[in-house]
């Protein structure tokens, strides 16, 4: 792991422990490869009352690539019920691929997903799902773009 | 029919004419080898024979990538004189135009400063006074005295055209600390004229990253809500050191070029910078007179066609045309071949039906109509004789037989014409093996006669000749499946069986056996034979060139460029 990506989610650590935006929890971030938060959506929303659990993967190249993004879907967490989040847990968001851009962090990203799903009115599932999920690979970062 | 054709095979006397001609030739061009009377060169002779260019060749020219960056660097060049912007807004605003000048010129006239936000060239309208989007990219040792020329903040656009002279401090303290690494080792900031200002590692990171990994010739502001474009300068004085990424970024940029010019197209060989300019290929209604083959003059295997993306040479027929056949080949033959094998036509309904078990009694799935498997007749005429059929010559058998067999004759036909095109792929393939063999072969003619190593050359030019045949014989296949019924076709195909049937003869020539005391026969032969095989191979492309060129073909399907077709 290089010492960019290294002093660069140190520092991103410090700052969530001292100070999290409302709604967003780390859960567990032993290493600086692989971190959990937990993202709830405040106030009025269809997904009120509901905990998703948002997993973060880091390669030695962030921030100036994007990280990788899923929600976690386990026995107990699900991926919210959303037109742009497939079941299973691959987010289709455009600041998680062309829209990354290095002075983004976990914290922004996970404000941003807040958002996306505060602003939701319809619960259900993006068109084409079951056929995404049983070709997607494990990893969002590694799904071809080029296909037909 | 060849009786009365000009050029027959076994027309004696225009083939050892021509001979002839091939010997003065050399003779007269050449007395260094003039004692070889049987040196073949074909360019040579093609182009004091023909003296202007062939009806089946378009004029065009090889670039290499020096020329392609001297024609950008002049449209640059003559963008900032005419503006007096610096060259590498001059690219950006180019760039952003998809290298059209004119209309750039004109977009940059009716509004200058939309035309320089929407190109990434500046954040917020620019001041009238300035020099438009002048970009900062001098490296500073102190982040504190990190200066731009037009210091243009969004959040803080007044106070800064106010005083867009005097350097500005940075104006929040986070800033002196690179916000994407945070490492306060990193002194050296830069900033685009937006004044977001990052370190000069994590900036060669960035740059680096865009262009090698994703091919990208705009790197932006690494800002996440800033859309400005790093001009040229500023990338490379950020690689600093790296000049391999600026070097593939410059190939980016040529490619960009290449890509926007209609007149232009990058030579497709892996890893091969140059590119070809044939403004003759570049509407799209002349491709229906002419085939655009060109050679990027690298090697004669860099060679492609100017009109479409088909590798290599698919002359005489044209590009739409080609590109029908490749479509119905890829669509049809493996599944007509299986289609053909494997299945019958319901003698009602004309459905195809796949017989996978079961007897004979068949009941058509569509239709509902019952016939039997083995002769096609109704099965109500089989009477008791269940699951066994022995009336094959019954006139109602017979009956459906035939109209089954109408029906298969278009798939026959395709397939006729397919298995042909096919054959010939397969045996210029194989003209590799065949390079190995002759040259084998040349050795040990080397070592059983006194002829030199130049002397034995002429069996590697026929395979040479022999491949380029094939190529052409290839594509005739596909061309006259297309074309309609006439006296045009019937002349083609004249053509097509006398080119064919040279080039079968060659082909065994090189098969045959050396031995010691038939080497001088076997080179006389097959020499006269390359020469020949050549010449009518020209007849082939001229004459199909140029009966494109006067409109002579008509085809049996609608074809882009051409008059439909009643058929």
């Amino acid at each position: 792991m290089s010492s960019i990506s290294t002093r660069r989610l140190q520092k991103e650590l410090k700052e969530i422990n001292n100070d999290c935006p409302q709604g967003i929890a780390l859960v567990k971030a032993e290493d600086f490869e692989t971190w959990y938060l937990s993202l709830q959506v405040l106030g009025e929303s269809v997904f009120a009352d509901e905990t998703f659990l948002l997993k973060f993967r880091f390669d030695n190249q962030y921030p100036i690539s994007s990280p990788s993004v899923t929600f976690v879907v386990d026995e107990h967490f699900q991926a919210p019920l959303h037109p742009h989040v497939y079941s299973n847990g691959h987010i289709c968001a455009n600041i998680l691929g062309d829209g990354w851009s290095p002075v983004l962090s976990v914290t922004s990203v996970c404000i941003s997903l807040q958002s996306m799903l505060a602003s939701c009115t319809k619960k259900e599932r993006p068109e084409g799902n079951d056929r995404y999920v049983m070709f997607a690979p494990e990893d969002p970062k590694k799904v071809d773009h080029f296909s037909s | 029919m060849s009786s009365d054709y000009e050029y027959s095979d076994d027309d004696a006397e225009y083939y050892e004419g021509m001979d002839m001609d091939e010997d003065e030739d050399i003779d007269a061009q050449d007395d260094a080898i003039s004692e070889d009377e049987m040196e073949i060169d074909f360019s040579r002779h093609d182009r004091i024979s023909s003296g202007k260019q062939k009806a089946y060749e378009v004029e065009y020219d090889t670039m290499p990538q020096e020329v392609v960056e001297s024609l950008i660097s002049k449209d640059i060049d003559h963008i900032s004189s005419i503006f007096g912007v610096s060259n590498g807004v001059a690219s950006l605003l180019l760039r952003y135009m998809q290298w059209n000048k004119e209309r750039m010129v004109e977009k940059y006239m009716d509004n200058s400063i939309e035309l320089s936000v929407k190109a990434g060239v500046s954040v917020v309208p620019p001041p009238p006074a300035s020099s438009s989007g002048r970009v900062s990219s001098s490296r500073s040792k102190s982040s504190t005295s990190v200066a731009t020329k037009r210091t243009t903040r969004r959040s803080a656009a007044e106070s800064a055209s106010r005083s867009k002279a005097t350097p500005e401090p940075p104006t929040s303290p986070e800033y002196t600390i690179c916000q994407i690494c945070f490492d306060d080792e990193q002194t050296e900031m830069l900033a685009l004229s937006c004044g977001h200002k990052f370190c000069v590692d994590c900036w060669s990171t960035f740059i680096r990253s865009k262009i090698r990994e994703e091919g990208e010739i705009n790197v932006g502001c690494m800002a996440s809500d800033c859309s400005l474009i790093a001009p040229d300068s500023f990338l490379y004085s950020a690689l600093g050191a790296d000049k391999e990424t600026a070097k593939r970024h410059k190939e980016l940029i040529v490619r960009h070029y290449v890509g926007c010019n209609k007149n232009l197209k990058f030579c497709p060989y892996p890893s091969c910078i140059n590119t070809v300019s044939c403004p003759a290929a570049a509407s799209k209604s002349a491709l229906s007179t002419f085939v655009p083959t060109v050679t990027c003059g690298v090697s004669d295997d860099h060679i492609f066609c100017f009109g479409c993306p088909i590798e290599g040479d698919h002359r005489p027929i044209i590009c739409g045309v080609a590109k029908l056949w490749l479509k119905k080949c890829q669509d049809d033959s493996e599944t007509a071949n299986w289609i053909k094998s494997n299945t019958k036509e319901c003698s009602k309904c004309q459905s195809t039906i796949e017989k996978n078990g079961g007897c004979n009694h068949m009941t058509c799935k569509k239709c509902k109509y019952e016939f039997c498997w083995v002769c096609m007749g109704p099965w109500s005429e089989h009477g008791t004789s269940w699951y066994n059929c022995n009336r094959y010559e019954e006139s109602s058998g017979v009956e459906a037989r035939d109209a089954q067999a109408r029906s298969r004759a278009s798939l026959e036909r395709y397939l006729h014409y397919y298995n042909r095109w096919a054959n010939h792929e397969q045996s210029a393939k194989l003209s590799v093996d065949l390079y190995s063999k002759t040259e084998k072969k040349m050795e040990e003619m080397q070592i059983t006669s006194n002829l030199t190593w130049i002397e034995v050359q002429f069996a590697k030019k026929a395979v040479d000749e022999v491949f380029k045949c094939r190529m052409t014989l290839k594509w005739t296949y596909a061309m006259a499946y297309y074309l309609a019924k006439g006296n045009a076709k019937e002349l083609f195909e004249d053509n097509q069986r006398d080119l064919e049937k040279a080039v079968e003869d060659l082909s065994e020539l090189l098969e045959t056996p050396i031995e010691a005391d038939n080497i001088p026969i076997l080179r006389q032969k097959m020499t006269d034979k390359t020469v020949y095989v050549h010449k009518r191979n020209e007849i082939m492309l001229e004459d199909t060139a140029e009966g494109f060129l006067e409109g002579r073909w008509k085809w049996n399907v609608n074809v882009e460029g051409f008059e439909t077709t009643s058929d």
